[in-house]
């Protein structure tokens, strides 16, 4: 970067223009801090999946027809016509299950180090947002091939706004244009689903604008106290990234090429039937955890709202979290119940993707009472009771000296 | 970095094909110390690079013919019903197909021409499978067109746009138009049926 500069047109345009300038201070020089872990890769990974995502999906829409007569056409062209058609849409039906992999995996390392924690609230509120938009982007999506379980998909989500008193059946009625989900609902969906990627770009660019401004937290929770702490970004976060970039692809081509509809739902190759639902319809597998809370209240408005507040209390949990040690690595309590939070989510997919009979009831609604307890009464709780571990003067003093996490885990037991 | 993977240790010299990679790199690389960090800064790059290559192929690809418009790119048309001096349009492949069942006249007309008056020097016999059918690309080869028929000097078509002649064997007698109106492959599968394409 330095030698670049010497170049008297580029010094010239960055005068003007300083873009080398700004890359130099948030990609290059910028500094880091040196005791980040793999967990902290999943960041640049949902970015790498976000740009496949608008990648392929432009080309993706420049042969799909969105048109319920001929959208489901267009899509088996796609996969045989179109020359590396299926490879397209393998990648971007694929794609969104690794987007939503890496981006669940970075919200769990935002909940063990507590990355919400001041000053990081509004950086976390965005990465909410973020995920919120991702979410209905990935909805509306799977509504475009207009197969039954894209038809039945968009009946079942679009009627949760039935639930919402008074307005509720107007409400529906105005989301689908008409009389049923039909096709200016297919058309609609398809503008915002091509609208909504770029509103995340944007809050993406918002979320690393918060990230540059606060600085990235690290697994010991502690803020950076001078340049001992720190590193280049590049190229010791440059090639870290890249390696697991490295890897993310591979997983994602092992998929990819060897089990593209392993994570996708056969009945999504049977046209949309409007007579005929499908005898067992279950969400793509990131939404299940969500799908079996609202499931889990036996009444239409009461699940609607449990389902809105799972993600909605996140919003609170700077301050539902009343701990000001950061990391999980000195909360020896709050590491217990942060393991159990994440096999109880686990539990609540594996209920959403089973039948709601027998014993599945029982166990979803346990489950999604755990999940509202743990964020409602716990967390607030171990907040006040826990004693934490002793946290150490610096990063370059816990890397360096060996009271890193690793040997305070071992002094623990 | 220095005394990297590849810097000779006196004992054992590094093989000739290292020694010119590090001469080539040197001057490359402004003749500073070639250490482990260059060789694995370009090696990345030139991975990631070939991977982009392969990758960016099929983004490339997909916007060529698809399989069924390739599928699509032959039609068979039923000339029994063309009488002599007529001509009819068929669409091939998007385009315009002139289908001339030609009079004795104009056959004649287009075989008795000396080929040092035409601009693109083509006999009459190399245009038409069959003399009685005339079976060409209806594009103008200037600029894209639809000559219009039985019009012109040499009475065969003229293109409206830019005024280019073709005589009655589609040849470019006058006017911008650098070639002949193009022939397209075809095949008589029996007297009256041809296939184009």
């Amino acid at each position: 970067m330095a030698e670049i500069m010497n170049n008297g047109f580029v010094r010239w345009f960055d005068r003007r223009l300083p873009i080398l300038s700004w890359t130099n201070h948030h990609l290059i020089d910028y500094p880091a801090p040196r005791n980040l872990n793999y967990m902290w890769n999943f960041g640049s990974l949902a970015g790498l999946a976000l740009v496949i995502q608008i990648v392929t999906g432009i080309v993706l829409s420049m042969h799909y027809t969105p048109h319920a007569d001929m959208a489901f056409d267009s899509v088996e062209r796609i996969m045989r016509d179109v020359e590396y058609g299926w490879l397209m849409r393998y990648a971007h039906a694929n794609g969104a299950s690794f987007f939503f992999i890496v981006v669940y995996l970075h919200v769990f390392r935002g909940l063990y180090y507590g990355s919400y924690k001041a000053p990081r609230e509004v950086l976390w509120w965005i990465g909410l947002v973020i995920l919120l938009a991702m979410m209905a982007t990935a909805f509306m999506g799977y509504v475009l091939p207009w197969g039954q379980m894209s038809y039945w998909a968009a009946t079942v989500i679009t009627n949760l706004l039935s639930a919402l008193p008074v307005i509720g059946e107007a409400l529906v009625g105005w989301v689908w244009g008409g009389f049923s989900v039909d096709n200016p609902t297919l058309v609609r969906f398809y503008a915002l689903h091509f609208l909504l990627p770029f509103v995340i770009v944007g809050l993406v660019g918002l979320h690393l604008w918060a990230l540059h401004h606060t600085k990235s937290g690290n697994p010991l929770g502690i803020d950076t106290t001078g340049p001992q702490d720190s590193i280049r970004f590049h190229p010791y976060y440059t090639i870290k990234d890249a390696f697991g970039a490295g890897m993310f692809l591979l997983i994602f081509a092992v998929f990819l090429f060897y089990a593209p509809n392993y994570l996708g739902h056969p009945d999504n190759y049977i046209p949309a039937d409007p007579l005929k639902t499908p005898a067992h319809i279950v969400p793509e597998w990131y939404f299940l955890p969500f799908y079996a809370i609202l499931r889990a209240i036996p009444s239409k408005l009461g699940g609607a709202i449990a389902m809105a507040l799972s993600i909605g209390i996140l919003f609170l949990l700077p301050w539902l979290d009343t701990s000001r040690v950061r990391s999980a690595t000195f909360r020896p309590v709050f590491r217990w119940f942060f393991w159990i939070l994440v096999i109880d989510i686990i539990v609540l997919g594996v209920v959403g993707a089973n039948p709601p009979e027998g014993a599945w009831i029982d166990i979803g609604r346990i489950a999604t009472a755990w999940y509202f307890l743990h964020f409602l009464i716990l967390l607030p709780l171990i907040g006040w009771f826990e004693r934490p571990r002793p946290l150490p003067s610096s990063i370059a003093s816990a890397v360096l000296d060996g009271s890193g996490p690793a040997s305070a885990r071992r002094g623990e037991r | 970095m220095a005394g990297g993977i590849f810097m000779a240790r006196p004992e054992e010299a590094p093989e000739q094909d290292i020694r010119d990679f590090l001469v080539m790199a040197e001057h490359t690389l402004d003749a500073h110390e070639v250490d482990r960090r260059d060789f694995l800064c370009v090696a990345t790059v030139g991975v990631t690079a070939v991977g982009a290559g392969f990758a960016s192929w099929p983004l490339i690809a997909q916007w060529g013919a698809a399989a069924d418009v390739l599928a699509l790119a032959t039609i068979e048309v039923d000339l029994a019903p063309v009488a002599e001096g007529q001509q009819i349009t068929v669409n091939w492949r998007g385009k315009p197909v002139f289908i001339r069942h030609r009079t004795a006249e104009e056959i004649a007309a287009a075989r008795d021409v000396d080929m040092d008056d035409l601009k693109d020097p083509q006999p009459d016999s190399e245009r038409a499978l069959r003399p009685e059918w005339l079976i060409m690309v209806g594009v103008c080869t200037h600029l894209g067109c639809v000559p219009l028929g039985n019009q012109g000097e040499y009475n065969g078509w003229f293109c409206p746009c830019h005024g280019s002649h073709y005589d009655t064997s589609g040849r470019i007698r006058k006017g911008p138009a650098p070639e002949n109106l193009g022939i397209p492959d075809y095949v008589f599968t029996d007297d009256t049926t041809v296939v184009i394409g």
